[in-house]
């Protein structure tokens, strides 16, 4: 194993970068622009028990040091991504992907989960309880302990893979909610994701986004994502991804620093498309630069 | 796609607040009149799209308007600056479907992706009819260029006070055509479809993330299903446009 490689819920990734769900599609646009499997792994694009369009445009609203975006979880569905998606992906990566999944009830999660956990090609679940762009689920399961068990409980019982649930930021109390799905059997949290934001035109006197509201990324947010990690992966015994604005390997040693065991690339992606790749190769010089032998040592190093 | 740094050879007025600049780098991923450039903005998270109005393999051409925080500091920016940018992105217009008297219609900042088009349709020796619509006067550019490369040319201004008065489609009626190609702002496409006696291809603009397909940030409903703006188009077949509303 090398001096980056890390092990996420019981599979060895070569190393802890993962493109974060809703910036990396489904791998092909990026395998234009260099080998995928350079990366760890990746977290695909959002999926649904249904196909869905999402949310009308514009969907994407620029900030200081970030973005907004509201797509709206638009996918194929998840018979498309096993028929269509997954395929297409087995031609350019031939590494484990992570499934990421939304729902609107939690039979969703649970059917959805079922079905990709009959693909080989996928290694975990990622199970998104935090989308802020939907209405009557995604979020609202994230921002209440029971409701996030719940979910967690009803997909375990349908997948042997292991499960990550995904926490949204927007909430008073993220460890209770990390608890109660370690409780209820997960086996990995990953956080943050976006937080819900805003942007108003005056010259039009209107949102800039249709939806109004979105989800807010970018490098403003990771001093956040940073703290939560940190509460987190504190306060639980099973592996904690890391994401919210990561730009840099700094940013990257930062996050495992305050407990990540992987850390997801997310807004980063869209403005940079070689940023992962960029980042891996940075790693080992960055690890010397303060005197890091292996990247695994240094998870939660700070107390 | 490809990713790579350019250096500002040229950055002036055309009009008030149209400007032209041109950057000098490896511009071999340009394949197709229509495409879009993507560039990087100190200060600025996400990057600011802007369509190619002509290119060689080792300079791009870019007209814009300055409209916003981001196309203001472009204004502003000196010869020899360096700036990050993907180029190549977009499908373009299909030059092959011309016919042999294509008709091109533009609006405001919708008329510079016409120009590369109009040289290579005109290279491939087609009767090139362009319609260039602007609100006045004072806010035309680029007609002699388009009459510099043999093309018929017609302008259009909204208050009439130059040329034909009236927008585009006024100075359509009277023009005899195989095939279209327009961009402009979206009430014009609309205008032009709706006018249109033949098959075409319409570009369009939306607001965008990445600009290379990843972020799903500027997706738009088909009849040949969902598309995104800046990887399955900009320009979209006429017989493919579903319009919402």
């Amino acid at each position: 194993m090398g001096r980056l490689s890390v092990n996420l819920c019981g599979i060895e990734l070569d190393n802890p970068i993962i493109p974060a769900s809703g910036t990396f599609g489904f791998g092909y646009e990026f395998a234009e622009l260099y080998d995928i499997n350079v990366l760890g792994t990746f977290s695909f694009k959002g999926t649904t028990k249904d196909a869905r369009f999402g949310n009308p445009t514009p969907r994407i609203a620029e900030c200081y040091a970030g973005m907004i975006n509201a797509v709206g979880l638009q996918n194929p569905g998840v018979e498309k991504v096993i028929s269509e998606e997954l395929p297409k992906l087995k031609k350019c990566f031939n590494k484990k992907v992570m499934a990421n999944v939304s729902g609107f009830a939690v039979d969703d999660y649970a059917y959805t989960c079922e079905q990709l956990d009959k693909e080989e090609q996928v290694g975990w679940l990622e199970v998104n309880v935090s989308c802020p762009n939907v209405h009557g689920g995604g979020m609202s399961f994230g921002t209440s302990p029971e409701a996030a068990a719940e979910v967690v409980k009803a997909v375990k019982a349908v997948t042997t893979k292991p499960v990550i649930v995904k926490l949204s930021p927007n909430v008073t109390d993220i460890v209770s909610i990390a608890k109660a799905c370690e409780a209820a059997g997960a086996d990995g949290i990953s956080l943050i994701n976006t937080m819900l934001g805003m942007r108003i035109d005056l010259k039009t006197r209107r949102p800039v986004i249709a939806n109004k509201m979105g989800g807010f990324s970018g490098p403003a947010i990771f001093p956040v994502a940073v703290r939560m990690v940190y509460q987190v992966a504190n306060a639980v015994n099973i592996p904690v991804i890391g994401m919210g604005g990561v730009s840099s390997a700094e940013d990257v040693i930062e996050m495992m620093l305050a407990g990540a065991t992987a850390v997801e690339i997310g807004a980063a992606n869209l403005v940079d498309p070689y940023i992962c790749r960029d980042i891996i190769n940075e790693l080992p010089a960055v690890l010397d630069k303060y005197g890091i032998g292996n990247l695994k040592d240094i998870i939660g190093g700070v107390k | 796609m490809k990713q790579g740094i350019f250096k500002i050879t040229k950055n002036v007025n055309l009009t008030r607040d149209v400007m032209l600049m041109t950057l000098s780098g490896d511009a071999s991923a340009i394949t197709a009149p229509g495409q879009f450039i993507n560039i990087k903005l100190d200060g600025k998270y996400l990057r600011r799209p802007i369509s190619v109005c002509d290119s060689t393999d080792t300079e791009i051409t870019i007209i814009y308007k300055v409209v916003g925080h981001g196309t203001e500091q472009m204004s502003k920016m000196p010869h020899g600056q360096e700036l990050d940018v993907l180029t190549g992105l977009g499908n373009g217009y299909d030059v092959s479907r011309s016919g042999d008297t294509p008709l091109l219609l533009g609006g405001g900042v919708g008329v510079p992706p016409l120009y590369m088009l109009a040289k290579q349709l005109k290279a491939a020796e087609k009767d090139v009819s362009v319609i260039l619509g602007f609100n006045t006067a004072d806010e035309i550019f680029y007609e002699k260029e388009f009459e510099a490369l043999g093309c018929h040319v017609f302008v259009t201004t909204v208050d009439g006070s130059k040329g034909i008065k009236g927008f585009v489609t006024n100075a359509m009626e009277n023009i005899e055509y195989s095939y279209f190609y327009t961009c402009g702002p979206e009430p014009m496409l609309k205008a032009v479809y709706k006018a249109s006696k033949t098959s075409g291809e319409l570009s369009f603009e939306e607001r965008m993330g990445c600009g290379f397909g990843a972020c799903m940030g500027c997706s738009c409903k088909t009849i040949t299903g969902y598309k995104r703006i800046c990887k399955d188009g900009p320009v979209m077949q006429k017989e493919e446009i579903l319009w919402e509303d």
